[in-house]
């Protein structure tokens, strides 16, 4: 495979946007992650984006975010109705070609609008499990206590919001921060039994984007890249009663087929509820004491939907070049109860 | 040619129609699936990746259905990619499918589109009033009506070009026993007794409504030698996009179709299309695309395509036969159209088409467009193994 790396990243605020549409959320991110690079839009080979027509509740909505790239003379694009991880995903693929050195992926979303955990629901079958109209939350929290009753306790799910809000007061970009301690946690209230309010994700709104670069024109353009080394995903059956929730075997292959080897300086995982980010790191093999677990504060601290699973590798990437490790395990998810996953290996060395 | 070779080792799709209440969306999409796999002497465990595309989740009411979808096409374990590109998707989700094995990543990768327009209503999916943005008025026809009589007026074409179109594509429907829409009496006269909807467009001259899929299985050159059955050799991909709306946009014309039928030649060594592509399957939703697409295409001068109508030349007998299974005209389940168009071409240059195979057919081009006239997405297929 050919040597492709991220070479630059960039995200917005992430919080419940009223005033801004999509378009005008990304175009700010578009011309700061370009600006690092000195590219414009035609110097870049491919552009590919992710997004979903069902949470700004219009059919084509990414035919109006392709404006902020400004596609004239004509360009090279695609997208994908998932999230912009696996637009990621297919423009490394185009890269395999050798035709073309580089490439921008974006993904937007706004989850402020509409109700998001009710829209989640319109991702299950139709015919059987959407008509009861089980929410996200709902789902989660089926997930959350198959997890407990496989040996798990509360206490862990509480140390994991800890972390995250202790981590996301470094991250500018975050919405939800502070030092709270596990015992104050677990005094909250049950939300969604056996959830709590903070086991859930904030309603966010936002976009990312990242600029990959293929050998020399990646070293040409940014002095650590971050490599990939290894990327990979893998779908779960959705029917909930189908598959062991307290795991996730998806997870566990793309992390095998991408190298992961329980080896990495850190890990951004994208684990939008608590007992989430503790399914993943398992099914990676990945060791809270060997290893950085979401420095950013992860999909807890702020969960721009369609987006979220683009930043970790942003986020891995960044902290990768800016020196802050050599080996990072990048994740994403999609679906109910994380039915599908996507994981990236990354590698920086000066 | 970009990457390593890749070829289409098997293609399927389910007989069109307006209403399939015999099955639901997974059933819908695993015939088609099953038929591509079947026509390629394979099972589900030789599939690699599956790659799955339709147009926007509203036409049925499901978000992101591929999830759902992942047991039905045996993706379970498996990667499974959802492409989305508006009309042109069908078009776009084979190239993806294409890529992942040109780039080496995958030996056989399972690519199939679909859309189930009967459960909900698609012109009104269409039709959501977006704030700040101009609205599509009604449905597609309300969108492209403009741009066809800016057509007529710069080419000053006869005003029963649409009509001909028509005629053609239905009767070449006949051929096709997947083809939706199958009218054994269809006359000159019916057709201009249709009601007008969008001036100059006339309800005859439209595309129907359909539920339908399609499926391919893209393989490896090492996968397509190995295969007993007849496979299409993939010369070249292409895809070009530009903006809805933009002073110097030529709609009728557009800029993208024009760059991306040039890509599209090149990589498949193509000089004069004419002369060298033997037929093409090319998205015609509304009768008056033809004319205006094959100048698009570099098959005729600007201004002239609608005398490649008139003169037979598009003919399933002519010297550039379009749209022989009928065309959108006669299908559109709109996810696949674009697919069903490319799958089409495939099945030229392997041979099996059927009634509607156009004899010695040896390089076929496969269109497909989406949005307002913007997304492009395009393949050229030969019997013969590129050199």
């Amino acid at each position: 495979m050919r040597d492709v790396a991220v070479v630059s990243f960039a995200q917005s605020a992430t919080r419940r946007d009223q005033t801004r549409n999509e378009v005008e959320i990304l175009l700010p991110v578009l011309r700061e992650a370009m600006a690092p690079t000195g590219l414009t839009t035609h110097d870049i080979g491919f552009t590919c984006s992710g997004s979903s027509d069902y949470l700004a509740g219009q059919a084509f909505a990414f035919v109006s975010a392709l404006d902020a790239v400004g596609p004239w003379p004509p360009i090279q694009e695609s997208h994908v109705e998932m999230d912009g991880a696996w637009a990621l995903y297919e423009a490394w693929v185009r890269l395999q070609h050798g035709d073309i050195d580089t490439a921008l992926v974006y993904a937007f979303g706004k989850s402020s609008p509409g109700d998001v955990a009710r829209v989640l629901s319109l991702q299950l079958d139709p015919y059987v499990t959407g008509p009861l109209w089980p929410d996200a939350i709902s789902l989660a929290a089926l997930q959350a206590r198959a997890f407990l009753e496989a040996g798990h306790d509360e206490k862990d799910l509480a140390r994991v919001v800890a972390r995250s809000r202790r981590n996301a007061v470094g991250n500018p970009h975050a919405q939800l921060s502070g030092d709270i301690d596990e015992a104050t946690l677990l005094d909250e209230p049950l939300y969604a039994d056996p959830l709590r309010m903070h086991d859930c994700p904030p309603i966010s709104d936002g976009a990312a984007v990242v600029v990959l670069a293929a050998g020399d024109k990646a070293r040409e353009l940014c002095e650590r890249p971050a490599w990939i080394r290894g990327i990979d995903h893998r779908i779960d059956v959705q029917a909930l009663g189908s598959r062991d929730l307290s795991q996730s075997a998806s997870t566990r292959l793309a992390g095998e087929k991408a190298g992961v080897g329980g080896r990495a300086d850190l890990a951004e995982l994208h684990a939008p509820f608590s007992h989430q980010e503790l399914i993943v790191a398992e099914a990676l093999g990945l060791d809270e004491t060997a290893t950085s677990i979401n420095p950013s504060g992860g999909a807890l601290a702020s969960n721009p939907v369609m987006v979220a699973g683009l930043v970790r590798i942003g986020e891995a990437a960044r902290r990768l070049s800016a020196g802050e490790g050599e080996r990072a395990v990048a994740h994403a998810t999609s679906g109910p109860a994380l039915q599908q996953n996507l994981v990236c290996v990354l590698e920086a060395t000066s | 040619m970009s990457g390593q070779l890749a070829a289409v080792l098997g293609t399927g799709q389910t007989k069109h129609v307006a209403k399939r209440d015999d099955v639901s969306i997974a059933g819908l999409v695993r015939e088609a699936a099953d038929r591509a796999l079947e026509d390629a002497g394979l099972t589900y465990a030789d599939i690699d990746a599956v790659v799955i595309g339709k147009a926007p989740d509203m036409f049925e009411g499901v978000m992101m259905p591929e999830l759902y979808l992942a047991e039905a096409l045996g993706a379970i374990g498996k990667p499974l990619i959802r492409v989305h590109t508006a009309g042109s998707v069908g078009g776009s989700t084979a190239i993806v499918a294409t890529h992942l094995v040109q780039a080496g990543v995958h030996e056989r990768v399972l690519t199939v589109a679909f859309e189930k327009q009967s459960e909900s209503n698609a012109m009104w999916a269409l039709s959501i009033k977006i704030p700040f943005s101009q609205p599509l008025v009604a449905g597609a026809g309300g969108y492209f009506a403009p741009i066809i009589r800016g057509y007529i007026r710069k080419a000053d074409a006869p005003l029963d070009t649409g009509f001909q179109v028509v005629l053609k594509d239905r009767l070449n429907a006949l051929k096709n026993p997947y083809a939706h829409l199958h009218q054994p009496d269809i006359s000159m006269e019916q057709i201009i007794e249709s009601p007008l909807l969008w001036d100059p467009i006339r309800y005859a001259e439209t595309c129907p409504s359909s539920d339908g899929a399609a499926a391919m299985v893209i393989g490896s050159e090492r996968a397509a030698d190995a295969s007993s059955r007849p496979v299409a050799w993939i010369h070249g991909t292409a895809v070009r996009s530009e903006p809805t709306m933009g002073a110097g946009r030529d709609r009728v014309n557009p800029h993208a179709g024009r760059d991306c039928a040039k890509a599209v030649y090149a990589e498949a060594g193509i000089t004069d299309p004419f002369r060298e592509i033997d037929c093409a399957e090319i998205y015609v939703p509304f009768s008056w695309f033809e004319p205006m697409w094959l100048e698009n295409l570099g098959f005729a001068e600007e201004g002239t395509g609608w005398k490649m109508v008139h003169d037979g030349t598009t003919a399933l007998d002519g010297d550039l036969p379009i749209n022989m299974s009928g065309g959108v005209l006669s299908s559109n389940p709109i996810g696949a159209s674009g697919m069903i168009r490319f799958l089409e071409v495939a099945n030229q240059v392997r041979g099996t088409a059927g009634e509607h195979q156009v004899d010695g057919a040896r390089k076929a081009l496969g269109h497909a467009y989406g949005g307002g006239s913007q997304f492009f997405a395009m393949w050229v297929v030969g019997k013969d193994k590129p050199k």
